[in-house]
């Protein structure tokens, strides 16, 4: 989904600051809220990319309003009434009187990927991509979970390396598959993705599953029968 | 800045967790000795100590080295390192061509075995925003000027693979020990925002 939490690229946050000899946390809600995502991601075996999607789903507004461990504890809520195991009801009435009903805000509801088949089983999918292939970040808007940020679409990139195989987080995230393939660390330069005015020496480094690419076709042409890898585009060093 | 304050009183969110944490055990699904033990491990044990004995290491070890930039996963469980946002690590290495930062755009992924839980920056929209587009700005919140030809790679840990800088080892440090050199390495010199510096003589 294009949410606000895709921030790669936005301005307007000011100035990053760093809290000298800063604690692991910072109130003691904060540490039963970390302690209660592990057991309870186990307990109602989601994905983490479940409980991801779970902060994606915040309203905008409560999102930027909140701090890390609000938004956990908002996805948290999200989770287990979506999953029946308490009922909205059932939180309010353990609360005190000074909560505010609102804050416990109704997740954006959102459409998933159609549920895929499993064919992991069998034989490991095979790479489409080889390191030094050009490829481009498809212009992909799934009203769904997915890790392809905004700001690589329809950008060109590199292959940098192949990462092996790995569970897709697009359909993971909705129960509806593993999908497993390839995810590679695509190079952007920092001019492809921000214009010419961008330093020619930054250059961002991506993980980004196949489906999320196409190739860049090659202008010297090389037969159909041999496709991948006859010509070599511009390398860029790993 | 939004999203990096702290609500530290007892009500809003001190409530609901408290709420949540009682229909959670009342029902069985969890145990708050479990929740008790979970945080001990972060608070007092996994932490960027553990990412600094692996720096220390790779700088005083060749061998290691190789190893840590072929397989850090392998590298890190070698002394005892795993967990949680662990299991695909991979560790980029700061030359004096190269320098390395970190970042996740869309959350806030992080390697915990050996970094131990973000800090708020790191987790905060100023810092997800903008490490893509101005690195060179972000460090510079940091106080940290690189040479301008020095070449600035930004890692965004957008699927599983979480990222460990390996910082240049200062200058001056050539007869200390690898127990002294992990003493030195800094959180924020392992995300890639600051340079180690040799203890002042």
């Amino acid at each position: 989904m294009n949410g606000v939490h895709d921030m790669g690229g936005m301005d307007g946050f000011g100035p990053v600051v760093p809290e000298k000899n800063e604690p692991v946390f910072h109130a003691e809600w904060e540490r039963r809220m970390f302690g209660l995502v592990l057991p309870l991601v186990r307990a109602t075996q989601s994905a983490f990319d479940e409980f991801r999607h779970a902060i994606e789903r915040m309203p905008p507004a409560q999102y930027l309003a909140s701090s890390y461990y609000e938004r956990w504890l908002a996805a948290a809520e999200t989770l287990l009434v979506e999953r029946g195991v308490v009922t909205r009801e059932e939180l309010l009435a353990k609360e005190d009187a000074s909560v505010d009903p609102a804050l416990i805000a109704e997740a954006v509801p959102v459409r998933g990927p159609a549920p895929v088949k499993d064919k992991s089983q069998k034989k490991p999918p095979r790479a489409r991509f080889a390191k030094g292939d050009r490829v481009r970040g498809r212009n992909l808007n799934p009203s769904g979970h997915t890790r392809l940020p905004r700001y690589v679409r329809g950008k060109s990139g590199v292959i940098a390396r192949d990462w092996g195989v790995f569970d897709f987080a697009d359909t993971k995230a909705h129960r509806a598959g593993a999908k497993p393939q390839h995810c590679y660390s695509v190079a952007f330069d920092a001019c492809e993705l921000w214009g010419k005015s961008a330093n020619t020496r930054e250059r961002v480094y991506i993980d980004l599953w196949e489906d999320y690419l196409e190739p860049i076709a090659t202008k010297s042409k090389s037969k159909p029968q041999e496709r991948k890898r006859a010509t070599r585009p511009k390398r860029v060093e790993p | 800045m939004s999203g990096d304050h702290h609500n530290t009183d007892d009500s809003g969110p001190a409530a609901r967790v408290k709420a949540l944490e009682a229909i959670l055990t009342e029902k069985g699904l969890i145990d708050p000795a479990a929740i008790d033990a979970i945080v001990d491990l972060y608070e007092t044990r996994v932490g960027p100590r553990n990412g600094a004995r692996v720096v220390a290491k790779a700088w005083t070890d060749p061998a290691y080295r190789k190893r840590l930039l072929a397989d850090a996963t392998k590298a890190v469980a070698e002394i005892g390192f795993a967990g949680p946002e662990g299991g695909h690590l991979v560790a980029v290495e700061n030359t004096d061509r190269v320098h390395n930062l970190v970042v996740c755009t869309l959350c806030s992924c992080y390697p915990w075995p050996v970094l131990g839980l973000p800090p708020v920056w790191y987790k905060s929209f100023a810092y997800r925003s903008r490490a893509v587009s101005d690195p060179r700005g972000v460090l510079a919140d940091f106080g940290l000027e690189l040479p301008r030809e020095v070449e600035v790679r930004v890692w965004d840990s957008s699927a599983e693979i979480r990222y460990l800088v390996i910082p240049q080892r200062p200058k001056g440090t050539e007869r200390m020990s690898e127990d002294a050199l992990a003493e030195i390495v800094t959180r924020d010199s392992m995300v890639g925002v600051a340079k180690v510096e040799a203890p002042r003589a």
